[in-house]
């Protein structure tokens, strides 16, 4: 069995209430069906799919946060009910406190995920996230006062500070800027080099897909939709953005995604 | 946990009116000339002077003139005090008795003969006015204190859990437009005790906008902060020390704030009605006196009282807001 299971998972929405009367039809509407994937300890796996499609709720089902309507999934053989801390979320919109301070958010994450320390191993672990995410500088700053770059990286220090089995990255850096995202990029593949984690993405961004990921699954648009195929990137790390663009590789997955995209839509 | 996604848009909108709040009002760049230059206290300034003229000039005492008047109706006005005979033999007003309305040079010597001596006591019921604004901010002080933190807990459980909202709703609709002073009668019959009767006046008036906008900050928190709080697997005292009061703290604040101006106008009323030495007894002892420069100035504490009050709630209020 794999590290991450997620085996024949359907997920049904109740349709709005009747323009007719009051009472709630029965009939539901179907997002995806019967979506299989398998991660293995340690990959690099990323969901591209158009906006809409169920991408985003697949996450959330694995994160805990919803339920699927049928199927389910394990991790590490167990299977996932509710939220937990082997699993983190970085999120789109980055979810921040934003009473407390960047060092804080991180803080109040590893407080929760190893309760016996004490405040000073607490506070050292922190710092030493904070540090590799290069946001000592901004460690006192409100996300008020952050640009949308620092914020991800302290949601991203925040997701690996608690050294989760599985980190689920929902469109992290579809709220960046094109110039920082990249640099962002970057910082998250030394992390994920680093830590070893094993990571479940959802974007709509090809490039992102092909630069970061160990393999693409590709969701169609359904509705119903499902995973059509997934794609093996075998481009050596480390990468980079500069070098990789010009490999023949690259150009010929980033039409395969671009025309299955298309196709889909 | 039910949460309305719909309502958080409300909610940042109105977090980013409070916050424009706290910046304080921006004035609109006037076109006119005089009120463009200089600082705007200035205008203020200007602005309370042409009052004071114009309320001076308004009430100014007409001299005493005593043509056409036989001597039996001098004797008969100065008898009732309306005239005095000078020592020169002629008569004029009564500097001491005033007709209508009485002016801001009054007030003024009112108010400084009252602030010479502001705690003095002469017998049970004729305190100095510093020891009537204690008696009625801490009896303001009790009661919106101890509603705040009622209204907080219960908008809380009532935010957090669907089912107890709609069961209490309706009774809250119910209690809400209840004016606090309607209550006073039903109160006084039930404590029997005049102290305790307008500090519970005070903690009806400042209890509903409190528990209405703690309910809805805690029902409208963004869906991220309860799913970041659920993946740390925070306990259910945690989570509510560390995510959903801070979240909701601004929504909290401006029900307080709300709270607050009702306790503040339902405190001097209830003073009144109840003959309980504070700033609404001397209010109305002083029309009992027909003293109405005294009524003036009980009028004029009542407001500073007011702003002092406030400014002191707003530095609190500052603590825990938050910029998005």
């Amino acid at each position: 069995m794999a590290f991450v299971e997620i085996d024949h998972v359907s997920k049904h929405f109740p349709l709005r209430e009747g323009e007719a009367g009051k009472r709630r039809t029965a009939e539901t509407f179907c997002v995806f069906q019967h979506v299989s994937l398998r991660i293995e300890e340690g990959e690099f796996l990323t969901l591209v799919g158009h906006s809409g499609c169920g991408k985003s709720t697949l996450l959330n089902i694995l994160a805990g946060f919803e339920t699927a309507s049928e199927g389910g999934m394990v991790l590490d053989g167990r299977e996932v009910r509710e939220p937990g801390l082997d699993r983190m979320v970085v999120f789109q919109n980055f979810a921040l406190m934003p009473w407390l301070s960047a060092f804080d958010n991180v803080r109040v994450a590893v407080k929760a995920a190893y309760p016996k320390w004490d405040s000073a191993q607490v506070d050292g672990h922190t710092r030493k996230y904070l540090s590799m995410m290069n946001l000592l500088d901004a460690a006192n700053k409100k996300p008020a006062f952050l640009s949308g770059g620092m914020r991800q990286r302290v949601g991203l220090a925040r997701a690996f500070a608690v050294q989760p089995k599985v980190l689920l990255l929902d469109e992290p850096f579809a709220q960046i800027d094109a110039l920082t995202r990249g640099t962002i990029q970057e910082e998250l593949m030394k992390m994920w080099d680093a830590t070893g984690t094993t990571v479940f993405m959802v974007t709509h961004d090809v490039d992102e897909a092909i630069l970061l990921s160990d393999r693409i699954a590709l969701m169609t648009t359904g509705p119903p939709a499902r995973v059509a195929e997934c794609l093996e990137v075998t481009i050596p790390r480390p990468r980079w953005r500069e070098t990789i663009i010009d490999l023949p590789h690259y150009t010929q997955l980033r039409n395969e995604v671009l025309r299955f995209l298309m196709r889909a839509s | 946990m039910s949460l309305r996604d719909a309502t958080t848009a409300f909610l940042m909108q109105q977090q980013r009116v409070a916050g424009a709040e706290e910046a304080g009002p921006r004035p609109p760049r006037s076109r006119l000339s005089i009120a463009s230059q200089g600082p705007p206290w200035l205008l203020s300034v200007a602005l309370l002077g042409c009052f004071l003229l114009g309320w001076h000039l308004l009430t100014v005492q007409p001299a005493f003139d005593q043509t056409g008047l036989t001597q039996d109706q001098l004797l008969m006005l100065e008898f009732n005090g309306d005239i005095v005979r000078t020592e020169g033999g002629t008569y004029i007003s009564n500097p001491d008795k005033i007709q209508g309305i009485p002016g801001p040079l009054v007030l003024i010597s009112k108010a400084f003969e009252e602030l010479s001596a502001p705690f003095h006591k002469k017998g049970t019921n004729d305190h100095g006015v510093g020891h009537l604004v204690i008696y009625t901010v801490t009896r303001f002080a009790a009661g919106f204190l101890s509603a705040s933190l009622l209204a907080v807990g219960l908008g809380l459980l009532i935010g957090l859990s669907r089912p107890l909202y709609q069961a209490l709703n309706p009774f809250i609709q119910v209690l809400k437009p209840i004016s606090p002073l309607a209550w006073m009668p039903l109160l006084l019959y039930s404590v029997q005790d005049p102290t305790w009767t307008a500090i519970l006046v005070v903690f009806m008036a400042s209890l509903w906008p409190t528990v209405a906008n703690t309910a809805f900050g805690v029902s409208a928190i963004r869906k991220e902060y309860i799913q970041v709080a659920r993946l740390l697997q925070l306990s259910l005292t945690r989570r509510l020390l560390m995510v959903i009061l801070p979240a909701a703290a601004p929504t909290i604040i401006a029900g307080l704030r709300i709270s607050f101006g009702s306790a503040l106008v339902a405190v001097v009323p209830a003073e009144m009605l109840l003959g309980e030495l504070g700033l609404g007894y001397l209010t109305w002892i002083e029309w009992n006196n027909l003293d109405i420069s005294g009524v003036m100035f009980a009028i004029l504490i009542v407001g500073l009282m007011g702003i002092v009050l406030d400014s002191g709630f707003n530095r609190l209020a500052r603590l825990v807001t938050y910029t998005e």
